[in-house]
């Protein structure tokens, strides 16, 4: 059955099981987000597409968060903008994000979301951790200084390739995207190469070995249109 | 075990008890276990045997009596004349409490001496006074078997009326009866957020295990789970821990009566692995409990069945909140997820799922057996009950402590407390741990409950309360507990993994004199980001320590910030 | 009306931003004509005057000797403009940071890189002595607008002292204005 919503004022008509964030796109309203990505599983987690909804004491993250009958969201309020702002500075502080010789400059959704937000400046202190870099595989290379731990290339290696290489090693600021039990990611026997987690990753901490600054261009389509091929035999995305 | 067979345990105990004149109880709770109070009591043994009066008394190793600060803590209740006048209907827990002597401080060497005077004038300079406010002032609900009864002999347990709950709700409730009961009784959550907790079951009970994907593990049989949420992690807290230490078979007891309740057959304990020797007598308490009859199949002869598991945690204070605990049990990494859906529609395995914590549950057999108007009785009009607190910081009398809710902060710290030692002033309580506020002295004489608490920016969290004196840096507190929060985010949200470490990294800049006016902007900006738009409680909360120490201590920062 | 009294200083940055300015090609005249240059790397100027009205700063505070000369570019300065990304994030300068101090980039450079006469140069009030951690211009004193960009396209610049040289307050959204790298 379907539902009637409104957002940012707009009567918007949505399916019952569908996202604020699906619901949303469907009416052409952007709502920014990091960690969602078109055929993954939405974890919720990088607070970009917190949106507020009339009735709610909390502010709820729209990818995860069901439309319901009579629903009235705000997705653009100066609150919102605000706090979206302060996230991204936030991730800009935490890891060492050069852009200016980053491989994904030009082509990075943190990047894309600084200018969306309005960042001028960060206005928290760096942090400068000491991260290293791993180029063990023979194709691709993990530059940990440019992760924003969104976990996007975890979910696509376990829920598109079935591999699930990739998990999170510690916790709190001290995570790290590790590769089976932390090995080198050359020396990982369950990896297929296949590819999956670099076309999912929004920055340039997953790339293909050779790219140079600018050059690392992510193919973020194809994992959406794997899944809809997948399991709806939907071949023209 | 039938109620008939119940009963017949009982009476039994009892009348074993009985025969002795003299109860030694020596706290083996973990605090006192630590000064040696296992020795204490082989020793008092020894002696009874080298005296020749292990006849007429006993010694019984029981959980904490609560006062941590004079243990090792020995107490001997004696009958006054010696002779059998104990009530039939009486527990002998009851009776020994008019009698009872209370010995401080005791070392195995004092063994000699506490029994050569049982029956006689009390060893005066090792007794502490049982009519001091510390605990006259105490109304014991959860705790009123700690101290009392063996937790590794679940005669003891029954002898006090355990497990009659259990039994009176599987012969004579049905599940949607013990459901209104708890909700009469205006009971709610004990671990921090005050959620009533007959609501709880009720949407559990009433949740269909078929409307989300479920994938429980091959062996559980069961739709419906219940959990215990034993993973107490607030710095300085321990009343979970002395309850599972003290009186586990009180908890068994109450996650099977939810699990009759909400139509779950399995539940699980999740621990963590810090409380070694929690997880030790939980463990003998299923062990002893399933033989009995009173856990697993066909409970009490009745066609109800529930199994009960413990799962240890590894110690991140994030499995506490109740998404990341169920994915810990699940085997996946301790994060929280968003909800909805809720723990009851969909938790572990996707299935519904009631979680409570441990002194929730430890509240629901006296319920049940005294009635939910008995337990409304006690405490306020939003808040019902007592409430067991881990009392610490600058105040004289440190330990565990039972009081009904409503009681002020003041009765607190200074009655039951004995005020601040050394001649300091009273500067502030800090309640409900790294997710709580800090409390100055205009609210001394607030009640302490849910409402009250929220009003002034604390919250009544889990039970811990740390009161400060006039020495107290509150901008060190407020640094402190956000370095906990850090250490402990689990790293998920961005809001919660990295504006803790900027705000720690601001309080640091404060402390350090390096820090202006346009920091401590910043650090407020901060505060309002991680409260409102982190992924779960942890987050939400990790900034009252600071939000409550400016709204309360705005000084002491501003002489620490330069203009800029 | 006087004209503004314009002022570009380099500190720890590669002079990119002052290339991308020079890019501005014949809008320079017309800039020139609008302001009075008061001190700029490419103006043989030797000490910065007082009563400033804008005052560009390319580059991170890198050393001891920016440390001084950005409280007297405050002082002076009635607007700072914090110009490029090394000067509003530290930027490449600031990628020596995660080592740890000044001495292991030294050592670095200037001994283990080095096959003949391995020292590191030092010279008392010749050579200024870098500070141990780089930071962004705002770090150190107030700054009232950002420039972003490795280098700010010359557009980006031109917009923007368009706007100031019009005693407007430049707009900066968008991609064009925003883009760091």
């Amino acid at each position: 059955m379907p539902r009637t919503l409104t957002i940012n004022g707009q009567e918007v008509s949505a399916g019952n099981e569908q996202t604020i964030l699906e619901a949303a796109r469907d009416a052409n309203i952007r709502i920014p987000t990091l960690c969602h990505l078109d055929g993954l599983t939405d974890v919720g987690a990088c607070r970009m597409c917190l949106v507020e909804v009339v009735g709610s004491n909390k502010l709820l993250p729209a990818c995860t968060t069901r439309v319901q009958e009579g629903m009235e969201v705000h997705t653009d309020t100066e609150r919102l903008r605000a706090y979206r702002r302060q996230i991204i500075e936030l991730l800009f502080a935490e890891r060492n994000h050069v852009c200016a010789v980053c491989v994904a400059n030009g082509h990075c959704e943190l990047q894309n979301l600084g200018i969306a937000v309005g960042m001028d400046h960060v206005r928290y202190d760096y942090l400068f951790p000491r991260l290293g870099v791993d180029l063990s595989h023979e194709r691709f290379g993990m530059d940990h200084n440019r992760c924003i731990l969104c976990t996007r290339c975890v979910r696509a290696c376990d829920q598109l390739e079935g591999a699930h290489t990739i998990d999170v090693l510690g916790r709190g600021a001290r995570s790290l995207i590790v590769r089976d039990m932390n090995i080198p990611w050359g020396e990982s026997t369950t990896c297929t190469s296949c590819g999956k987690c670099v076309m999912a990753c929004p920055t340039g901490a997953l790339f293909k070995q050779g790219s140079t600054v600018a050059e690392m261009v992510h193919d973020v389509e194809k994992l959406a249109f794997l899944r809809a091929a997948r399991e709806r035999k939907v071949w023209n995305v | 075990m039938n109620l008939e067979e119940l009963n017949a345990t009982a009476t039994n105990e009892r009348l074993a008890q009985a025969k002795k004149n003299h109860h030694l109880h020596v706290c083996v709770g973990t605090a006192c276990q630590a000064l040696n109070s296992e020795q204490i009591a082989k020793a008092l043994q020894t002696a009874l045997r080298q005296q020749g009066r292990n006849g007429e008394a006993e010694v019984k190793c029981v959980g904490c009596p609560g006062l941590c600060s004079l243990g090792p803590l020995v107490e001997v209740a004696s009958r006054v004349n010696g002779g059998p006048t104990q009530p039939a209907n009486e527990s002998p827990a009851d009776a020994n409490h008019r009698t009872a002597v209370l010995y401080q401080f005791v070392k195995p060497e004092d063994a000699e001496e506490i029994i050569a005077h049982l029956g006689g004038e009390p060893v005066k300079r090792l007794e502490t006074p049982l009519d001091q406010p510390f605990f006259t002032r105490q109304t014991k609900v959860v705790l009123e078997n700690c101290g009392k009864v063996d937790p590794e002999r679940i005669e003891d347990y029954i002898a006090v009326g355990g497990y009659q709950a259990l039994l009176k709700v599987l012969t004579e409730m049905t599940p949607q009866q013990v459901i209104d009961e708890i909700t009469r009784s205006g009971l709610r959550g004990r671990g921090g957020a005050g959620f009533p907790t007959g609501l709880k079951w009720g949407t559990v009970a009433k949740a269909d295990p078929n409307r989300y994907p479920t994938n429980v593990p091959e062996g559980i049989q069961s739709r419906k789970f219940v959990i215990c949420n034993g993973d107490e992690g607030d710095p300085g807290a321990f009343m979970d821990r002395s309850v599972m230490e003290g009186d586990p078979h009180r908890i068994l007891e109450g996650m099977a009566i939810a699990a009759y309740a909400v139509g779950a057959n399995h539940g699980f304990i999740y621990v963590r692995a810090e409380y070694p020797l929690a997880v030790k007598r939980l463990r003998t308490a299923i062990r002893q409990a399933q033989r009995a009859g009173l856990l697993g199949n066909a409970i009490g002869g009745t066609a109800f069945s529930f199994n009960v598991e413990i799962r240890l945690g590894a110690g991140a204070f994030v499995c506490g909140e109740e998404t990341a605990l169920m994915a810990s049990i699940e085997g996946g990494r301790g994060t929280p997820r968003p909800r909805p859906p809720f723990p009851a529609e969909s938790g572990l395995w996707g299935c519904p799922t009631l979680i409570n914590n441990v002194e929730t549950l430890a509240n629901v057999p006296p319920i049940i057996l005294k009635g939910a108007e008995w337990f409304a009785g006690i405490g306020t009009e939003k808040s019902k009950g007592t409430k067991v607190f881990a009392l610490t910081g600058q105040v004289k009398n440190t330990g565990l402590i039972e009081v009904p809710m409503g009681i002020s902060l003041r009765e607190i710290v200074f009655d039951i407390g004995g005020g601040i030692p050394d001649g300091k002033e009273f500067k502030a309580v800090q309640t409900g741990g790294p997710s709580g506020g800090c409390i100055p002295a205009q609210f001394l004489d607030m009640p302490v409950d849910y409402e009250s608490l929220a009003k002034v920016g604390s919250i009544m969290g889990s039970g811990g309360m740390i009161v400060m004196d006039d020495s107290t840096d509150m901008i060190e507190v407020a640094r402190f507990f956000m370095e906990f929060c850090m250490d402990e985010s689990c790293g998920k949200c961005i809001p919660c993994r990295v504006g803790t470490v900027q705000m720690h990294r601001i309080l640091t800049k404060i402390q350090e004199g390096k820090a202006t006016t346009r920091d401590l902007q910043i650090l407020e900006g901060l505060c309002d980001l991680v409260k409102h738009t982190s992924l779960c409680g942890l987050g939400q909360s990790a900034p009252n320590p600071v939000i409550s120490t400016l709204r309360y201590f705005r000084d002491e920062y501003l002489s620490k910030v330069k203009p800029g | 009306m006087d004209k503004l009294k314009f002022a570009s200083v380099w500190m720890g940055g590669c002079s990119g931003c002052h290339m991308s300015f020079l890019d501005l090609d014949e809008w320079l005249f017309d800039l020139a004509e609008a302001v009075e240059v008061v001190y700029s790397p490419v103006a043989d100027i030797k000490t910065f005057p007082q009563h400033v009205d804008v005052t560009l700063v390319e580059g991170a505070i890198a050393n001891q000797d920016h440390l001084e000369l950005i409280q007297t570019i405050r002082k002076n300065s009635k607007l700072v403009v914090s110009f490029g990304d090394c000067a509003v994030t530290g930027n490449v300068t600031a990628m020596r940071n995660p080592l740890d101090g000044a001495e292991v980039v030294l050592d670095r450079a200037y001994k283990d890189a080095q096959l003949l006469r391995p020292q590191v140069p030092h010279d008392d009030g010749i050579v200024p002595p870098l500070v141990d951690h780089v930071v962004p211009v705002h770090a150190v004193i107030p700054v009232d607008l950002y420039i972003p960009g490795c280098p700010p396209p010359a557009k980006r610049i031109r917009a923007v002292l368009q706007a100031l040289v019009e005693g407007k307050s430049p707009e900066m959204i968008g991609r064009e204005m925003l883009k760091f790298g």
